[in-house]
């Protein structure tokens, strides 16, 4: 394989895995709910987005013809990581609306 | 190089999804156990990917696709399901 | 005129046509064929429910959006990463509404999910009532500064790219 090549998909799975690492941390470390949603929708889709990237590469570099179809789960993933966190936002506010109306 | 940098990926990633487990576990709220899973599934698709650059196999590819659609599709069910008791009106 | 009848989502149509060939790899003649016979296909097939999206007007500034949007994405994962790492009781999180200026559901959606993406913050509700965008912040030490940001990064651009 082209040294070039090799390096730009390394440093892109090294990317990858580590903005997913550094996502789930926020996830875990976080002290509320909205605070954490942050790593997951941001760093963590990052992370998988340079994973898709970095297989487009090596596979158009190792193999004939172009593989492009990593680019559709990458567009896929950059589409549904918002709405999936302003759901989870919108039922989180829904339940702690619940929680304060109840009487204690 | 290449070889390596996989194999410190795959050790990342696994370590992300420990922690995404933790967070599963703990909670507290359910929300918190619906991202969690959320990005449990992402990581997995992230390693499915990884998997398939090691294996230099396109293969793995349609298994990440399924995942990262039904995935979304769970994520947002459940949450609907949180907001209005129901999933389909 | 004919053109609008033929084709009525001109940037749909590109937008399906792209994803297919990605999707299939553009492996061959026949799939790029039924690529495209979708792509001519399936507007129609939307226009019942989803009659008056906007229109792509300016397509050079949105391509230079798309390519602004990658770069901010990139620093904001950044400073996403050192806040997470970094000491927790330092940071401000803050729910801060921005008052929009665009009338456009479809715009809307797609500046809450650019906010979702780039700086901290996560898009949470937007009232189409009064046409406010709320937004969660990680960090958010000055919200004025942050709803500035937003109108003149963001909304600004967009209102361009679709004329609302």
């Amino acid at each position: 394989m082209n040294p070039l090549v090799e390096f730009l998909v390394t440093s892109l799975v090294l990317l990858g895995s580590l903005f997913a690492l550094l996502g789930s941390v926020g996830l875990a470390r976080l002290p509320d709910f909205f605070t954490r949603l942050h790593g997951p929708t941001k760093a963590t889709t990052l992370g998988v987005g340079a994973m898709a990237l970095a297989s487009s590469v090596y596979f158009t570099a190792t193999q004939p013809g172009f593989s492009l179809h990593e680019i559709a789960v990458m567009v896929f993933l950059f589409i549904t990581a918002p709405v999936s966190a302003h759901l989870l936002a919108k039922a989180a506010l829904h339940r702690k609306a619940k929680k304060d109306d109840e009487p204690h | 190089m290449l070889n390596f940098a996989i194999e410190l990926g795959f050790v990342l990633i696994g370590l992300a999804m420990l922690l995404n487990l933790w967070r599963l576990v703990k909670g507290p709220d359910i929300t918190d156990r619906i991202l969690a899973l959320d990005t449990l599934n992402i990581n997995a698709i992230a390693l499915l990917v990884l998997f398939g650059i090691r294996a230099a196999s396109t293969a793995y590819f349609e298994a990440a696709l399924i995942l990262a659609a039904m995935g979304f599709v769970a994520t947002i069910a459940l949450c609907k399901f949180l907001l209005r008791g129901d999933i389909i009106e | 005129m004919r053109m609008r009848r033929l084709l009525p989502r001109p940037a749909l149509s590109l937008t399906l046509f792209l994803l297919w060939a990605a999707l299939t790899n553009a492996a061959s003649l026949g799939s790029l064929i039924l690529g495209a016979l979708l792509a001519l296909g399936l507007p129609f097939a939307v226009l019942p429910f989803w009659p008056d999206a906007p229109r792509l007007t300016r397509p050079a500034v949105a391509l230079k959006f798309a390519a602004h949007i990658a770069w901010d994405m990139l620093l904001a994962n950044w400073a996403v990463a050192r806040r997470v790492v970094g000491p927790v009781a330092k940071l401000h999180p803050a729910f801060v509404d921005v008052p929009l200026d665009l009338r456009d559901p479809f715009a809307a959606t797609v500046l809450g999910s650019i906010v979702s993406l780039t700086p901290g913050t996560v898009s949470i509700d937007v009232d189409r009532d009064r046409w406010v965008l709320q937004v969660h912040a990680l960090d958010a030490p000055d919200p004025d500064a942050l709803i500035r940001q937003i109108k003149q990064h963001y909304e600004a651009p967009i209102r361009e790219i679709f004329s609302c």
